[in-house]
């Protein structure tokens, strides 16, 4: 296992870093939240088409630049750090389900696009409160017409094509779970953005009324790769949180240099020194784990599902304390709609609970390391 | 001095150890010839048993050694700590006096630094050498010193200045332990172990000539020996042997080695025992306990990024990177883990908590893991000092105002031994 970025790595992140400086400021993510669209059209065709940001671990085969995930994590660490608004993980989720479900000509049909950004995907999985794994598809597939309900769905107002997880029914009448390709404007699909606490991603609620749709790499049950998909899904998450932890506590520590009382620094406080040295060992620790799980999904490392886990509950746990004590230690300024923190800490608390909160993992975490 | 190539080396070491190795040599013996050849610490000056050698050949020196099963010189426990501050600081006459015996393992030494009323503040030492005229007297009380009992020698720091602001009152002395001034006495911990001593100096002797760099740099010659403590703890090289070699000289190493150990049996104790969690879950049945399963979860991801966290900033060091503030962190995150495995050990054990030794889970294990977690976050550096190196040196926040300033005598203090 690699332990640090290697060069062409370290130029990925460099690159990214100058674009989303350039094009995601706070300004830009105000003024991108408060849109119904959510994304800047421009600024999504230059990362995709220009930087081929969207191609990253798509293979060379399908138009992709043929990377890792470990490179796609990178980015994922950045875009959380400037809380970039645009659809990059759901489009990047919608590739990883095709590229573990999908047959070579499908994969040669729907990847091209998903690299160069010309179409936006995305995948919906989950539909009652709470729940995150395969128990919980209740949406039907019958003869590929989708009926049923998907909620928390990344970026489906504007996607292109959905990559829907169904439960259909084979021969034997025994239950199967099955990816399903429907196009974003497929009729008797209705497409409704939800209010969210976090107005910088958005999310959707997709009914499906006998919409058409097509069944991807076969009629054999997928559940196996419902899960692996989740996992990664997991995975990129985690990235993408310790990148926007990492930008809170590098802003706590500037605030506490710069804001006076008592005729000092409030930095030179052991309350406030102690809790940013905490702080830093938790983005520490959680970068740690995010890093590992993303290098072994590069790897297929079997270890992988338990890392998933470990990684999107060190994550979660380690961002919303970040955030909280950030708030803390901006003290009355910090609550206010003009400081910056809260779209942050909104961030965290929407990416707490997505894909699984951290208790739902741990508990993940503990059964699959016992078998 | 020409660049030397590494196989070069590798073949006249080789050879120097098929004509000189004996197995059933006494340890005295073969670590003198390694003393006088220079592949005892081939990094040391040519001058002082060493063959100013560059760090990079250290594994090979390694592998050789290792290839034979040969013997090293003493590099355990304080030894090489005094040897390396007094070749930085000493003169001439201390290193012909001690290098060669710290080498062959015939003296042992300790570190006389920390005091029952300055722990975390090392440099509010009150220990005392006052000079007579013809030597330095000692009086005064160190604390937490390893190996004390059986030490020849011990490293003193020691106030010679009380005018003068705090770190700048304090000398460095090399102190002979056998003699009627010195009173050594073990320190009962609260797991009932007892791996330090309390040394105790009642108008005690040091020659002048055992009075190391010039009176009043006693601190940074003190940082020298931690700066060294420090860095073996990080890159200790222990050379592999085979288990069971037979011959005198392995016979001897292995007293020695069980001596120098002995202090430190219960610290796999002190760190949590990580490695036992799953197994006694198991055999409780507490792995059915979703609330048990969760605080398992919560050790493992705080053991498992902890690792990843120390491989990371070895990588980076290895790679000649900068390092990043992972290198600070691995001290706070023991103390993290060991403090929720002896949370998950308690919930595991349940009431079978409060038993000890043979009535006990494991024999006593999991009671000493509950009774000896606690000096993680303690020893070496407390958690809150170390959250000020992080916050200070790492992340570069702002110092605190200082209360210790100006001359010691006015400085607040613990009780202690007056002033003159």
């Amino acid at each position: 296992m690699q332990f640090t970025f290697n060069e062409e790595q370290d130029q990925l992140r460099a690159t990214a870093q100058k674009f989303l400086a350039d094009k995601s400021p706070t300004v830009e993510v105000r003024r991108l939240m408060e849109t119904h669209q959510g994304y800047d059209p421009i600024v999504w065709a230059q990362l995709s088409s220009e930087l081929g940001f969207t191609a990253t671990h798509i293979p060379e085969t399908y138009g992709g630049l043929g990377l890792s995930y470990a490179e796609l994590g990178i980015l994922f660490e950045e875009m959380g750090r400037t809380l970039l608004c645009a659809p990059f993980l759901a489009t990047a989720l919608g590739a990883t389900a095709i590229m573990n479900v999908a047959t070579e000509s499908e994969k040669s049909e729907l990847l091209p696009d998903i690299a160069t950004g010309t179409r936006i995907a995305t995948l919906a999985v989950f539909e009652s409160f709470g729940k995150w794994d395969t128990d919980s598809i209740e949406l039907t597939a019958k003869n590929n017409r989708l009926n049923g309900t998907k909620r928390y769905v990344l970026d489906g107002h504007i996607a292109n094509f959905i990559i829907v997880v169904a439960r259909t029914t084979n021969r034997n009448g025994a239950d199967n779970i099955g990816f399903f390709l429907v196009d974003g404007d497929a009729p008797g699909l209705k497409r409704r953005v939800v209010k969210t606490i976090d107005s910088t991603r958005k999310l959707t609620q997709l009914e499906f009324v006998d919409v058409a749709a097509r069944r991807l790499g076969g009629n054999a049950d997928q559940s196996a790769k419902l899960a692996e998909t989740l996992d990664l899904a997991a995975i990129g998450l985690a990235n993408e949180m310790v990148g926007g932890a990492q930008h809170l506590v590098d802003e706590t520590v500037k605030y506490a240099a710069e804001r006076i009382q008592f005729g000092r620094a409030i930095g030179s406080f052991q309350a406030i020194k102690h809790k940013c040295a905490d702080m830093l060992l938790d983005v520490e620790m959680a970068k740690s784990a995010a890093y590992y799980a993303a290098t072994a999904a590069a790897s297929s490392d079997p270890e992988l599902p338990v890392l998933a886990n470990l990684a999107k509950a060190a994550a979660s746990e380690a961002y919303m304390r970040i955030a909280a004590e950030c708030i803390q230690i901006h003290g009355g300024i910090g609550f206010t709609w003009d400081n910056d923190t809260h779209l942050w800490f909104k961030r965290a608390k929407s990416s707490e609970v997505f894909f699984g909160d951290p208790s739902y993992h741990k508990e993940q975490l503990v059964t699959r390391w016992q078998h | 001095m020409q660049p030397l190539d590494g196989e070069k080396l590798r073949n006249e070491l080789r050879l120097w150890l098929e004509s000189n190795w004996d197995p059933n040599a006494s340890l005295i013996e073969w670590r003198s010839k390694l003393a006088e050849s220079g592949w005892g610490m081939p990094t040391w000056p040519s001058q002082w048993f060493g063959k100013d050698l560059s760090l990079v050949f250290n594994p090979i020196v390694d592998e050789e050694f290792a290839r034979i099963n040969a013997v090293t010189v003493a590099r355990s426990g304080i030894r090489l700590l005094a040897a390396a501050t007094i070749l930085e600081h000493g003169n001439d006459s201390q290193k012909s006096r001690y290098l060669r015996r710290i080498l062959t393992g015939e003296d042992t030494w300790c570190q006389l630094f920390s005091e029952p009323g300055s722990g975390s503040d090392l440099a509010g030492a009150i220990t005392r050498a006052d000079f007579d005229g013809s030597q330095w007297i000692i009086n005064g009380q160190k604390v937490w010193t390893t190996s004390a009992h059986h030490a020849d020698y011990g490293l003193l720091l020691a106030r010679t200045d009380w005018e003068a602001p705090k770190h700048d009152g304090l000398s460095y002395f090399v102190i002979d332990m056998h003699q009627t001034g010195v009173n050594v006495h073990p320190l009962k911990q609260m797991n009932g172990h007892a791996s330090f001593n309390q040394v105790f100096f009642t108008d005690a002797v040091v020659a002048p000539e055992d009075q190391v760099d010039r009176i009043g740099n006693g601190w940074k010659v003190a940082m020298t020996t931690l700066m060294h403590e420090r860095r073996s703890a990080d890159t200790l090289r222990s050379v592999h042997r085979d288990r069971d070699l037979e011959g005198r000289i392995y016979d001897e190493e292995r007293d020695e080695t069980a001596t120098v150990m002995e202090p430190y049996k219960w610290y796999p104790q002190r760190a949590g025992r990580v490695d036992l969690v799953f197994e006694r879950a198991i055999e409780t049945g507490k792995i059915d306990d979703p609330v048990v399963r969760q605080a398992i979860a919560e050790l493992m991801i705080k053991a498992r990024t902890a690792e990843w966290t120390a491989r990371r900033a070895r990588a980076a060091q290895q790679q000649g990177r900068p390092q990043g503030p992972e290198g600070s962190l691995g001290k706070l995150a023991a103390s993290h883990v060991a403090r929720q495995a002896s949370k998950v050990h308690t919930m595991i054990s349940g009431s079978d908590s409060m038993l000890g030794d043979e009535d006990g889970p494991l024999a006593g294990l999991i009671a000493e893991i509950l009774i000896s977690v606690p000096a993680t976050s303690i020893a070496g550096g407390t958690d809150e000092i170390q959250r000020n190196i992080i916050a200070e040196r790492v992340l570069g926040m702002p110092k605190e105002p200082r209360m210790d300033t100006g001359p010691f005598r006015d400085v607040m203090k613990n009780p202690g031994p007056a002033a003159p």
